[in-house]
């Protein structure tokens, strides 16, 4: 299956991840080729089979809701592209 | 000692000659650095060599040794791949994103190491966020095959397979989503474990695919990987898909006796295409485990060749997921030409991954997306089921089995980077331990045009013991672990 320009631009938008029109052409290529072989699992009947998200016995976890040391502000900043006094700095969020 | 006697040791060698005093940790330590100096401008396998914090680690293990409190990694010299998380060291999943950043705390697993004394001499190279089984994903550089400077090691762990091969420190860490420990282990000559999933404490870890990834050690041999495992397993609070258990003493395991072991060989894992060099070594190995005394039979698992496709839907989901918090705000890579928030994001992701990083983004963005969700991603974890069920099924009946880790020998750099699913084959023998969760080893399995071949062993949910007791005495019948490309 080939998918059309419009799709893959809409998968790029969701994803968060701006493409040239040229890197959503290869894009477009690759991920219509990389699909096409995961069309072998349609052969696959899977009527009735629970999906698997992980193999570990995966439960919730609880513990004591007691006061301990966590990260230090410092810490936290301390890997900021743009930081103000304690804040991060962001771009404009409103127009 | 002769520096290149000390780079040439072994874990298990170097702590026993370190707990008779016959040589120091510092000593052992710029053997490491000094061979690091010599060979890393060819090899490339290490982002960050930490000389200093080396040698400070070294001292206060020689202060250790002479106190009688050392362990069996005590004072020895070892790299971590750059995907997990040192406190004050540079961890860069060798992507543009993560350049620079330095991290506040240890993984679990650097903390553990750390506490037994081994010594970090450096953070290596790896496929950019574990995206790739060549290591030419790194956004920095290549590593390259110390067996023939012009092959790729594999990958993802390229960087820590060759480190170990070629002497640069004694054991190293690596992490395997799909094949990224077995993989390079197997093209570099060294032994490289992916354990049960939940057997280590993924904390730290960079996140790539949460339900496929593990870590576990490269090592020169099958004891060195025992000693090792003995230090980063057991349950850990911070990682709620550890699991609560006693963790043995697994050099106990190597026993060297396998009559009796029932060993299965799948002839799925013989796969069209296969370099017959491969394929002769693989059959060879299995004639050793007959010989030894097991019981070797023929078997048939007829999904495994739907296990590149559960994989490629998979992980790259878990992907796209995991890599969503890569906006330039908090920490790594920020455009800096933007002008909005939203400009920003979309920026600092293109300029910041590479192409591998963004395909398998997109690719998992798309599996999850409205309308093929069902299509991709469901049907995919349905099938993943059944690839699972029926491994379960054969060891109840069966202790390990015996496969190739790789279709081929370590190919040129260059051969296989412009065809994503041609890389992508390099990982189809490797993908069903992940996929199922269970245990499997890669080790030196002969040799091919003076390459490494990779004999793969897997056993069952927990079943390391019997995994090790049977890579073992293989090893010990055969000595291809004891040959060492010369640099």
């Amino acid at each position: 299956m080939r998918l059309s320009i419009e799709e893959v631009r809409h998968i790029a938008l969701l994803a968060r991840v701006a493409m040239t029109e040229a890197e959503l052409e290869r894009m477009r290529d690759e991920m219509s080729n990389i699909l096409d072989h995961f069309d072998v699992l349609q052969q696959v009947d899977t009527e009735g089979v629970e999906p698997t998200a992980h193999t570990a016995d995966v439960r919730s976890v609880m513990r004591d809701d007691e006061v301990r040391p966590s990260a230090t502000k410092e810490d936290v900043l301390s890997n900021a592209p743009r930081r103000e006094d304690d804040f991060l700095r962001v771009r404009a969020v409103l127009e | 000692m002769h520096s290149s006697e000390l780079t040439n040791l072994g874990v298990r060698e170097a702590g026993d000659l370190l707990r008779r005093g016959e040589v120091s940790s510092v000593e052992l330590t710029r053997a490491a650095l000094d061979r690091i100096a010599e060979v890393d401008g060819r090899t490339r396998a290490f982002v960050t060599v930490t000389d200093e914090l080396a040698l400070e680690q070294a001292r206060a293990a020689d202060a250790r040794i002479a106190e009688g409190s050392a362990t069996p990694l005590t004072g020895v010299p070892m790299a971590l791949k750059d995907n997990m998380s040192t406190r004050g060291v540079a961890t860069t999943c060798s992507s543009r994103m993560l350049d620079g950043f330095v991290p506040t705390y240890d993984a679990t697993v650097t903390g553990r190491l750390y506490a037994e004394g081994a010594v970090l001499v450096g953070k290596a190279n790896l496929d950019e966020f574990a995206m790739g089984s060549s290591t030419e994903n790194s956004a920095f550089f290549p590593t390259r095959n110390p067996w023939d400077l012009d092959r790729v090691p594999g990958g993802s762990s390229g960087g820590p397979a060759v480190a170990v091969a070629a002497g640069e420190c004694q054991f190293s860490l690596g992490s395997d989503t799909g094949g990224s420990i077995r993989q390079p282990a197997a093209l570099c000559g060294v032994v490289g474990l992916k354990p049960t999933y939940g057997l280590v404490s993924r904390y730290g870890l960079v996140a790539f695919a949460s339900s496929l990834d593990q870590i576990g050690p490269l090592t020169r041999d099958v004891t060195d990987a025992a000693l090792v495992l003995n230090a980063i397993a057991g349950h850990d609070p911070s990682d709620s898909t550890s699991i609560e258990f006693e963790v043995p003493d697994y050099t106990r395991a190597l026993s060297g006796d396998v009559r009796g072991l029932r060993v299965g060989v799948p002839r799925e894992y013989f796969v069209e295409g296969m370099d017959p060099t491969v394929e002769e070594a693989v059959h060879a190995a299995i004639g050793v485990f007959d010989d030894l005394g097991a019981e070797v039979e023929e078997i048939s698992l007829p999904h495994t060749s739907y296990s590149m496709a559960v994989y490629y839907i998979i992980a790259p989901s878990e992907a796209s997921a995991n890599l969503a918090r890569y906006d330039g705000v908090k920490y790594g890579y920020s455009a800096e030409q933007a002008d909005s928030m939203w400009d920003a994001l979309e920026k600092t992701r293109q300029e910041g991954f590479g192409d591998e990083v963004k395909r398998r983004i997109m690719l998992g963005t798309y599996a999850l997306s409205a309308g093929y969700f069902d299509a991709y991603y469901l049907k995919a974890q349905k099938v993943r089921t059944l690839i699972r069920r029926e491994l379960v099924e054969a060891f109840t009946r069966y202790d390990v089995l015996v496969t190739p880790t790789s279709p081929s020998v370590a190919f040129k750099l260059g051969d296989k980077t412009e065809d994503p699913i041609q890389m992508y084959l390099n990982d189809i023998l490797t993908q069903p331990a992940n996929i199922a969760g269970v245990p499997a080893i890669s080790l030196p399995g002969g040799m091919a045009g003076g390459l490494p071949v990779g004999l793969q062993l897997t056993a069952g949910h927990m079943g390391e013991e019997t995994l090790l007791r049977a890579a073992h005495a293989y090893e010990q019948a055969t000595g291809w672990h004891s040959l060492r490309p010369e640099l």
